[in-house]
């Protein structure tokens, strides 16, 4: 069988029958071509949109829940319904100590301030924040550094901002850092500029602070805006999130019941049903990608079938003139699979060009909804296998359909 | 050569059969040119299938220059009919997508042989029917008489020990029909054996025995004064 496979007389037989009639042979190859082609097309795209959407939430720690206090909705231990809840640098605190996996707790502080320098001023929002921070929610620094955890124990007046902030107060190609802006009437230091990022994990800010610092200005106490859990990758963040809220309403004398105690968002689940979207769409795919292959090869086998049929009278006469019905039988299914691959390549490589106008036209620049789409080639040989498999599998059909007829019947003078 | 004695065939027809040889007696001799002869459904046909090793018959004694040919399998069958029988037909049957030289060389392939002597036995071969120029012509450019040629010259390229025709001329005028008889006695002049079925009493009489068949049993059997075709060409 081997030395049947590198034999140039097999393949000048298996060129011979499929070239005669070209339209035939070319029309068989379109289905498992068109297979091939959605599977790659589709498992690259899905992998291109899987690494647009890494590529989005790579800066932030995705095991996290953010919590903040709303308002009571039932009264309890004395208090009315509707008591303002705020929460505490101790809450952070105690969370960080007692509750089972949970990573690093960050507490936050927003509020709109004024800022000013020469001739240039807005509105912005400030934030009061730890260098934590940088941990849960990279930032992404054009110059200079984030704050650190000297700025709070100093309680400096140096501030990090947003690229938008740096061109509403600084001429262009200025050096901002080490340069004074004024917020609400107090001069800080700049001391880096980040870049503003296309998800924000709760309301985006343009100025960071030091928390201490936003404390004293702000007069907060050790009141805090929200704050963000992370957990440990093994812990689920949905249990942490239940156990904190549970924590937060004891500490803070709140009705166990209470649903509108705190308002929190977890973006663990919402990344989770992401990526189980993702993982979803990359089933489909080689469903139905796998569904159009089987399809294909059962359209080769098909027309192989009739194509059988019309000859007939040819099989006959090789059989006559000592053909082996094993013989017979070998050069059709050689002839099937020589079909269903050369079609799965020619899938193959459209497929890539597909891939390649993708990539080209939706894959460039920092905001691509597909970033990289490619198929690696260890998955390419998946379908490739199947299809070998397939074609010979289907091409036995012809293949004893050929044989079933006698010689003497294929032969009868009509 | 070939021995029958006493070989039946009958086809199942719904719930009845059709007993088409009723006891055949045959042997032929190495060298003869046998015609045999019948009108259709006579059974000539069927005689030449069996012998053939395309159909086999329900009893009887059936050898084959030598050997019993009973109970085949395919693939033996099919070692046989290329080994000892050449195969002409009415219709030529030539491989419609091989030129001529390829379809010469078909039976070749089947024995094994590597291509380069496939090549040159089957151009050989082309030379003796005189088609050595039209070796890279398909099928549809030649002639009816020049395609019978081709066939003729695939059928002589195992180097068979029998040639088996079935109305050879059934589909020729009557002048290539003369012209592709004298070629089969020119075979037969040199050693060959052959067996035609046919119809036509004249290509019969170029035959040097005709055996007439009616209804499925032998009605003649005789030795003729050959006509030689090659006179009218």
């Amino acid at each position: 069988m081997i030395r049947f496979l590198f034999d140039r007389d097999t393949w000048q037989e298996v060129w011979d029958s499929l070239g005669k009639n070209k339209l035939r042979s070319v029309l068989t190859m379109v289905g498992v071509w068109w297979g091939i082609l959605l599977l790659i097309g589709l498992l690259g795209s899905a992998k291109g949109i899987e690494n647009a959407f890494n590529r989005l939430f790579g800066d932030f720690a995705t095991n996290s829940v953010f919590i903040w206090g709303q308002s009571t909705s039932k009264p309890f231990k004395g208090f009315q319904e509707g008591k303002i809840v705020r929460l505490s640098l101790s809450d952070a605190k105690r969370i960080e100590e007692n509750i089972e996996g949970v990573d690093f707790v960050v507490p936050r502080n927003q509020n709109q301030g004024f800022a000013s320098r020469k001739m240039f001023s807005g509105n912005f929002s400030i934030a009061g924040d730890y260098p934590m921070l940088d941990f849960v929610q990279k930032k992404n620094l054009l110059k200079g550094r984030f704050i650190n955890q000297n700025d709070i124990n100093e309680n400096k007046k140096t501030a990090v901002i947003s690229e938008n902030v740096y061109m509403q107060l600084f001429d262009k190609d200025e050096n901002a850092i080490g340069q004074y802006i004024q917020v609400n009437g107090i001069n800080f230091t700049v001391i880096g500029v980040f870049e503003e990022s296309n998800i924000n994990m709760g309301p985006s800010s343009d100025m960071h602070i030091p928390f201490s610092t936003f404390q004293q200005i702000f007069k907060q106490g050790d009141k805090i805006g929200w704050m963000m859990i992370t957990g440990k990758p093994e812990y689920d963040i949905k249990q942490i999130e239940a156990d904190a809220k549970l924590l937060l309403k004891n500490l803070n004398k709140i009705h166990p019941e209470d649903k509108r105690a705190f308002g929190s968002v977890n973006l663990g689940d919402a990344f989770s049903k992401i990526t189980g979207f993702l993982k979803g769409m990359q089933f489909l795919t080689w469903f139905v990608g796998i569904a159009t292959l089987i399809a294909g090869v059962f359209a080769i086998g098909g027309i192989l079938l009739i194509t059988v049929k019309e000859r007939t009278k040819e099989i006959g006469v090789r059989r006559a003139l000592g053909a082996t019905p094993y013989e017979v039988k070998r050069q059709i299914v050689v002839e099937a699979v020589f079909l269903t691959i050369i079609a799965g390549l020619m899938g193959i490589i459209s497929g890539g060009w597909i891939l390649i106008v993708i990539d080209s036209q939706f894959g460039q620049g920092e905001e691509a909804t597909f970033v990289n789409a490619s198929v690696s080639i260890s998955i390419v040989f998946i379908p490739l296998i199947i299809l070998v498999v397939l074609g010979t599998l289907i091409g036995l059909i012809p293949a004893f359909k050929a044989t079933s007829i006698k010689p003497i019947e294929a032969l009868r003078e009509e | 050569m070939l021995k029958i004695s006493d070989l039946h065939k009958s086809y199942p027809i719904g719930d009845s059969s059709l007993h088409v040889l009723k006891g055949i007696n045959l042997s032929v001799e190495s060298g003869e040119m046998v015609a045999i002869m019948g009108s259709s459904g006579s059974g000539k046909s069927t005689l030449l299938n069996i012998i053939g090793i395309l159909d086999e018959a329900d009893s009887g004694v059936y050898i084959l220059d030598g050997v019993e040919i009973k109970n085949l399998t395919e693939k033996k069958a099919a070692v046989y009919r290329n080994k000892f029988l050449g195969f002409i037909f009415q219709s030529f049957n030539l491989i419609n997508y091989k030129n001529a030289i390829e379809n010469v060389a078909l039976p070749l392939y089947y024995q094994g042989l590597k291509r380069k002597e496939r090549q040159k036995k089957a151009l050989f071969h082309l030379g003796k029917v005189g088609l050595a120029d039209w070796a890279d012509h398909l099928p549809s450019e030649l002639s009816g008489g020049q395609k019978q040629r081709v066939a003729i010259a695939r059928a002589l390229a195992a180097n068979p020990k029998l040639l088996l025709a079935d109305e050879p001329t059934g589909a020729l005028d009557t002048q290539t029909s003369y012209e592709i008889m004298a070629f089969l006695q020119q075979l037969n002049d040199e050693g060959k054996t052959l067996l035609i079925v046919t119809h036509e009493e004249d290509i019969a009489a170029m035959c040097k025995r005709v055996v007439r068949l009616r209804d499925g049993v032998i009605l003649e059997d005789k030795n003729v004064e050959q006509v030689r075709a090659s006179q009218y060409v």
